[in-house]
């Protein structure tokens, strides 16, 4: 059921990205202090809204769970997490070469929105280890949530933090009203961020469809060997591993 | 209301006798200050580092009691007890996280004099009053948090790590803000006025955290 127009977004997100990396490479103007290496801010500053983005999905998702009881939606926000945090690691590395490029140094302790996504990324780096210590599976998928929406309240709750504690050094890009960049950048960042929306969807309707039929195989097999005994596990982020082998005829 | 004052008096009860949480947590932040004393290799702080040093202690021990919280209710079966009880069961979160600010307060009578003592360059007394404000703010943050995340990692396999894993990324705002409104008051100089924000991020994090802790306590707690 999540396989359904998986082919169209697959390739509606390729084209996204693809024209968004040619806007970066042919059209968008090389900034003029920071000359060819401001570029990466098209792919880093949309890694780190789409994972910002997914981590605060995850947590509604996780007020549904919470609500509807309904494990799919546990399944959901596991998943968007997850993603999340592998964009996560690209952002930090990403804001790590942007930093040495333009300062100097790989680590800037005076920039707070790169300071605040390692505290978050910290943090949710802690979900899988937490989930994955639970074994009954509904604990799991009700303690997960629990976890997904204090961390999804803490996500907006720590920039401010950070935020304040800081004073600004360095202009920022990506202001309130977009700033002062030409609109050849900010068209060009646009693409790129819609290109990386898509990515994620995509990746997210993969993930969904591929624990989906996981699943459904699951039970296809238990049935075929008369094993009425194991309860159906259920939808559950539990990797299918667990499942029991096909047994040998 | 009297559910939750029944509640924090076993809990501060078992802990006058058994003296589980509290003795441990003194010590181990006075043993912390004694390692910052080697390890930066001063024999007395003053402004930013010394902030930086208390809070970090205070926090570090806080973790100890973290870990303990409600290791009893399930070795013992206080869960499957209070689950019987027809009562709210935020109650439970109310009471332990008054358990827990007791605990830190508790810990902090032992550890500010300590820290004064052995570390502080300049008088205290100054400080004193704001200074014990600024830590009521962030003990409650730190208990709500506390609370909500030994909640949360008491049912895993590997709870003593994953407490303090989950705990201290969720306290940086509490550090950001307790540090940054301590300095002034520890400076060489003399102490100087604090920042009227830090007080109120503080009180802002400890309203924001209880309302969700409220909300999500319950769901930790069916079985």
């Amino acid at each position: 059921m999540y396989g359904k127009g998986l082919r169209t977004l697959s390739l509606a997100s390729s084209l996204l990205l693809t024209a968004a990396f040619g806007l970066v490479f042919f059209y968008a103007p090389n900034d003029a202090d920071q000359g060819f290496v401001q570029k990466i801010f098209y792919l880093h500053v949309p890694m780190a809204i789409v994972a910002l983005g997914g981590f605060v999905a995850g947590g509604v998702m996780a007020i549904a769970h919470l609500r509807t009881r309904d494990r799919r939606w546990d399944m959901r926000s596991y998943v968007a997490i997850h993603l999340s945090l592998v964009l996560a690691v690209g952002v930090l590395v990403t804001g790590s070469i942007w930093a040495r490029a333009a300062w100097g140094h790989w680590w800037v302790w005076n920039e707070p929105m790169l300071v605040s996504f390692l505290i978050i990324f910290l943090l949710y780096a802690c979900y899988q280890p937490l989930r994955f210590s639970i074994e009954d599976p509904e604990r799991q998928a009700r303690y997960a949530s629990v976890f997904a929406v204090i961390a999804g309240a803490f996500v907006p709750l720590n920039f401010l933090a950070v935020r304040l504690a800081q004073a600004y050094t360095h202009p920022r890009v990506l202001g309130t009203t977009g700033g002062n960049m030409p609109g050849s950048m900010r068209l060009t960042g646009l693409v790129a961020l819609i290109g990386m929306v898509a990515l994620f969807v995509t990746l997210w309707k993969y993930e969904m469809t591929s624990k989906h039929a996981g699943q459904q195989l699951g039970a296809l097999r238990r049935k075929l060997a008369g094993d009425e005994e194991i309860l159906p596990a259920g939808p559950s982020a539990t990797p299918t591993a667990t499942l029991p082998a096909r047994p040998e005829a | 209301m009297s559910v939750v004052a029944a509640l924090l008096r076993k809990d501060l009860l078992l802990e006058l006798r058994t003296k589980e949480s509290v003795p441990a947590m003194a010590l181990f932040s006075v043993t912390t200050l004694v390692i910052f004393h080697f390890g930066l290799d001063r024999a007395s702080l003053a402004g930013d580092l010394a902030a930086g040093v208390l809070w970090v202690t205070l926090l570090l021990a806080a973790m100890l009691g973290v870990n303990r919280l409600f290791v009893s209710e399930r070795e013992q079966g206080g869960f499957d007890g209070f689950l019987l009880a027809p009562v709210d069961r935020s109650a439970l979160l109310v009471a332990k996280a008054a358990a827990l600010f007791a605990y830190l307060v508790a810990v902090e009578v032992v550890a500010v004099p300590a820290f004064a003592v052995l570390l502080l360059g300049p008088s205290p007394w100054p400080a004193l009053p704001v200074l014990t404000g600024l830590l009521l703010l962030g003990d409650i943050g730190v208990a709500v948090i506390g609370t909500l995340v030994s909640a949360l990692a008491i049912q895993t396999r590997a709870r003593d790590l994953i407490a303090p894993l989950l705990a201290l990324p969720l306290l940086v705002p509490v550090v950001i803000a307790g540090t940054r409104g301590t300095t002034p008051l520890l400076l060489e100089s003399g102490s100087a006025a604090v920042a009227l924000k830090w007080p109120l991020i503080l009180g802002l994090y400890d309203l924001i955290f209880a309302l969700i802790a409220y909300a999500v306590f319950d769901f930790l707690l069916e079985d």
